[in-house]
C-alpha cells in the first residue's frame, strides 16, 4: 500500500492544525458561517438533516486492517457505532459533532488518511477497480496511476476552484468495475497493437441531472505524458467549463456543447503546447510510487486448492456463497473475496464498529493486511488463499457478513437519501430494504442472476439510478414520496443509461413493480441470458407493458 | 436581511446547533433539543418574531440554518411538521428508530404517528 512521505505527513497534518484554528474562531465568532462553510467542506464536514457529516476519503478504495481499526474506533468514539460506505468509495460518518471534527482529524492523520477533497469544486478522490492488483483480467494495477493523479491534483493551485466538482475513475481491466464511462474522466489502462501499455482517455461521462456516457478522447496516450494531458484537459475545461450556471457546469456539457472532436482539438493544441517536460512525472517518482504498489508474498500455491473444492463439495451454503462473492485472482491458489454490506433488510453500505473489526482482523490473518471498498457498497478480502475460503467465510458468518448475494438482486446500491441526506427529495434506503426482504430466498435471488438495483434519493444521483439495470430515482409529488422506475442502464464496459418505464410510484407499490419486472424476464430470458442481456434483446415495450398494466389498474 | 415569505401557519423555528449540529428549535426562553418544546407562532405576527429570533442566533453564532416550518398541532398539542422532509429532520432516520430524537423524546414520535 502507499505510504505517506515527509511532504505528505506534512500536508495532511498542516491541515488538520488549520481546519482546528478555522473551527475554533468559527466558535469565538471570529468567522462568519458563510465563511466557515467552504473551509468546513474542504475538509469534508457537511451539514446533513440531523448532524453534520463527515466524509473521509479512501484513495481507490484501499484500505489497511489499521485504517479499518481507526474508522471502527472513531465511528464508537465519535459517533453511534457505524459508519457507511459510499458509491465513491468513501466513509461517511452521520453524526459527528462540529466540536470533536478537529480530533477526529487527528485521528485519521495517525492512519495516513484525511477528507481533504471530498467535497468542492476540485479533482476529488480517484476511484478505482476494487480488483485492483488482483483481477485475473487486467492488464495493470492501475492504482499507481491513480496516487499519481492525486498527488497531482491535491491542492493544485490552478485546479482547486474549478467550475463544478470533478471525479476521476482507474481501471486496468477489460471489464469495467469502476463505472469508469459515468465520470469526468475515466481512465483505462490499455495495450497498443505495439504491445505497449498506455490509457484511453474518456471525458464527459456523468449523472446527475444531465446524465451522460463518457466519450473517448485519446485511445493511446503514452504513459509518461499523462500529467501534461490532463493537465491540458484540466485548462480547457477550467477555462471553458461553464461558471455562470451551476447545473451546467460539468465538463460533460461543455463536451456536449462543443461537440468531442472540437474538445479534443482543444485539448490536443493545449497539450502541444505545454511544456510536457516540467509537469509531467519523472521516472524515478513514478517507480517509487508503484513500489508501493507490489504485490504482497504470495506463497507457491496450486492453481486449484483441494482444500476449497471438498469444503464445497461438503457445504452447498458455502459453495452458493463462493459461487457469487468469491472472483478469480492472478495468483495462482488465491482469491479476491467480497463480503456484502447488504444483508436481507440491511442498510445497503453500513457497518457497525464490531464489524470493521471483525473483517480488519480477517484481513490481518487472511489478507495481507489489506482491503478494498468497492462502487457498489461492499467491501473486498483481495488476497485470500483458497485454502482458507471456508474459514473466512465461516468467521464472517459470525460478523453477520456473510450475505450471499454479490451482484444479485439484493445486492441494492442505495444512498443515504431522506434519512440522512439534506438534498434528499424522497428516502432511498427504506426502498432498498423492501426490496431485499422481498427478494430474500436465496434460491430465488440465484434462479434470478445478476441483476443491478440502484437508487437515489435525488436527481443528484448519488446512488447512480441511471445506470442500474434497474434503476429508482425518489421524487416528490404533490407532498408524497414518488418513485420513477427506469430499465436498461448499466455501468460496465458497455455503459447504458435506463429508460423511464413509466409514471411514478409509492413506496409501497415499487416491491410489486420490480417483481413485474423480473417476471417478464424469467418468462422471456433464453438459457444462460443475464437479465440486462434481455432487456437489450427484447427492448423495454415488454417490460414496460407489464410494468403499465398493473398501474391502470390501481388507477381504475 | 429582509425577511422571506412566511410559510403557511402555524410554524416553529427550527435550525441546527452550531457546535454539536444538532436539530434545535427555538423555544419561549432559548433553544431546545427537543421538538416537543418548540414554541408555535400561530400569527403573523409571533412568526415574524420568531424569523428574527432566527436570524439573532445566526448572526450571534449560536445556530445554523434557522427556518421556519409550518405545522400540524396534535392532539397532545405537540407541534408536527406538515411536509415530510422536516418531519424526518424532527424525528431522525427513518430506518433507525433508536436513533435521534425519536429515540430520545418519545412523545414527539408518538405524535409524527398520530
Ligand atoms: S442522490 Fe441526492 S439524496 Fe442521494 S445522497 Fe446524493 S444528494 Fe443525497
Amino acid at each position: 500500500m502507499y505510504r505517506y512521505d515527509e511532504f505528505d505527513e506534512r500536508f495532511v497534518r498542516e491541515r488538520v492544525a488549520q481546519f482546528r484554528d478555522q473551527v475554533n474562531r468559527r466558535l469565538s465568532g471570529a468567522i462568519t458561517e458563510d465563511e466557515f462553510k467552504p473551509l468546513r467542506l474542504k475538509n469534508g464536514v457537511y451539514l446533513q438533516l440531523h448532524a453534520y457529516m463527515l466524509r473521509i476519503a479512501i484513495p481507490y478504495g484501499t484500505l489497511s486492517a489499521r485504517q479499518l481499526r481507526q474508522l471502527a474506533l472513531i465511528g464508537e468514539k465519535f459517533d453511534r457505532g457505524y459508519g457507511h460506505f459510499t458509491t465513491r468509495q468513501n466513509l461517511q460518518f452521520n453524526w459527528p459533532r462540529l466540536r470533536d471534527v478537529p480530533e477526529i482529524l487527528d485521528l485519521l492523520a495517525d492512519v495516513e488518511m484525511h477528507c481533504i477533497q471530498t467535497s468542492g469544486n476540485c479533482i476529488r478522490n480517484v476511484t478505482a477497480d476494487q480488483f485492483s492488483g488482483v483481477a485475473a483480467d487486467e492488464i495493470e494495477d492501475p492504482r499507481p496511476v491513480a496516487e499519481l493523479i492525486r498527488q497531482w491534483s491535491s491542492a493544485h493551485p490552478e485546479f482547486s476552484y474549478l467550475p463544478r466538482k470533478f471525479k476521476i475513475a482507474v481501471t486496468g481491466a477489460a471489464h469495467d468495475r469502476a463505472a469508469v464511462k459515468v465520470h469526468d474522466i475515466g481512465l483505462r489502462i490499455v495495450r497498443n497493437t505495439a504491445g505497449e501499455t498506455g490509457y484511453e482517455i474518456i471525458v464527459g461521462g456523468g449523472l446527475g441531472r444531465t446524465p451522460m456516457i463518457g466519450k473517448v478522447v485519446r485511445d493511446f496516450l503514452p504513459k509518461g505524458d499523462l500529467l501534461a494531458y490532463l493537465e491540458a484537459l484540466m485548462r480547457v475545461y477550467n477555462a471553458e467549463g461553464r461558471r455562470d450556471n451551476k447545473y451546467k457546469a460539468r465538463v460533460k456539457i461543455l463536451v456536449h456543447e462543443i461537440g468531442i472532436e472540437e474538445f479534443q482539438a482543444r485539448v490536443e493544441a493545449e497539450f502541444a503546447a505545454l511544456d510536457r517536460t516540467t509537469i509531467n512525472a519523472d521516472r524515478e517518482e513514478v517507480a517509487r510510487i508503484a513500489a508501493y504498489f507490489a504485490a504482497p508474498p504470495y506463497e507457491k500455491r496450486p492453481a486449484v486448492s483441494q482444500t476449497y473444492q471438498a469444503a464445497r463439495a461438503a457445504n452447498p451454503a458455502f459453495a452458493a456463497w463462493a459461487d457469487v462473492n468469491v472472483t478469480p485472482h492472478k495468483a495462482p491458489g488465491y482469491a479476491a473475496l467480497t463480503i456484502s454490506l447488504k444483508g436481507i433488510g440491511a442498510v445497503p453500505g453500513d457497518m457497525t464498529s464490531e464489524q470493521m473489526r471483525a473483517a480488519a482482523g480477517l484481513a490481518e490473518r487472511y489478507s495481507f493486511g489489506e482491503l478494498r471498498v468497492t462502487h457498489a457498497q461492499n467491501l473486498v478480502l483481495p488476497h485470500v488463499a483458497q485454502d482458507d475460503l471456508f474459514a473466512v467465510w465461516k468467521a464472517l458468518g459470525n460478523a453477520r457478513l456473510a450475505e450471499a448475494n454479490v451482484g444479485l438482486i439484493t445486492d441494492i446500491i442505495a444512498c443515504p437519501g431522506l434519512d440522512y441526506c439534506a438534498l434528499a427529495t424522497a428516502r432511498s434506503i427504506p426502498i432498498a430494504q423492501a426490496l431485499s426482504q422481498r427478494f430474500a430466498d436465496p434460491a430465488r435471488q440465484r434462479e434470478i442472476g445478476p441483476l443491478g438495483i440502484k437508487i437515489s434519493g435525488c436527481i443528484n444521483a448519488c446512488g447512480h439510478h441511471h445506470v442500474g439495470n434497474i434503476g429508482i430515482l425518489g421524487l416528490e409529488k404533490r407532498g408524497e414520496e414518488s418513485y420513477q422506475i427506469t430499465l436498461g442502464g448499466d455501468a460496465t464496459e458497455n455503459a447504458a443509461l435506463g429508460d423511464i418505464l413509466g409514471p411514478g410510484l409509492t413506496a409501497a407499490e415499487v416491491p410489486d413493480a420490480i417483481e413485474r419486472l423480473v417476471e417478464v424476464y424469467l418468462g422471456q430470458r433464453n438459457t444462460g441470458e443475464a437479465f440486462i442481456d434481455t432487456v437489450r434483446r427484447l427492448g423495454i415495450a415488454p417490460f414496460k407493458a407489464a410494468f403499465l398494466q398493473e398501474i391502470d389498474h390501481a388507477a381504475a | 436581511m429582509s425577511s422571506a415569505k412566511l410559510p403557511p401557519l402555524p410554524a416553529i423555528l427550527l435550525a441546527n446547533d452550531l457546535l454539536d449540529g444538532d436539530v434545535v428549535f427555538r423555544t419561549a426562553t432559548g433553544w431546545s433539543r427537543n421538538p416537543t418544546e418548540a414554541l408555535i407562532a400561530q400569527d403573523t405576527a409571533s412568526a415574524t418574531a420568531l424569523e428574527a429570533e432566527g436570524r439573532t442566533a445566526m448572526a450571534g453564532n449560536h445556530v445554523v440554518d434557522a427556518y421556519l416550518v409550518d405545522v400540524e398541532i396534535s392532539d397532545a398539542g405537540i407541534p408536527v411538521p406538515r411536509h415530510f422532509r422536516e418531519r424526518f429532520r424532527i424525528l431522525g432516520p427513518s430506518i433507525r428508530p433508536d436513533l435521534g430524537k425519536q429515540a430520545e423524546f418519545p412523545a414527539i414520535r408518538d405524535a409524527a404517528h398520530d
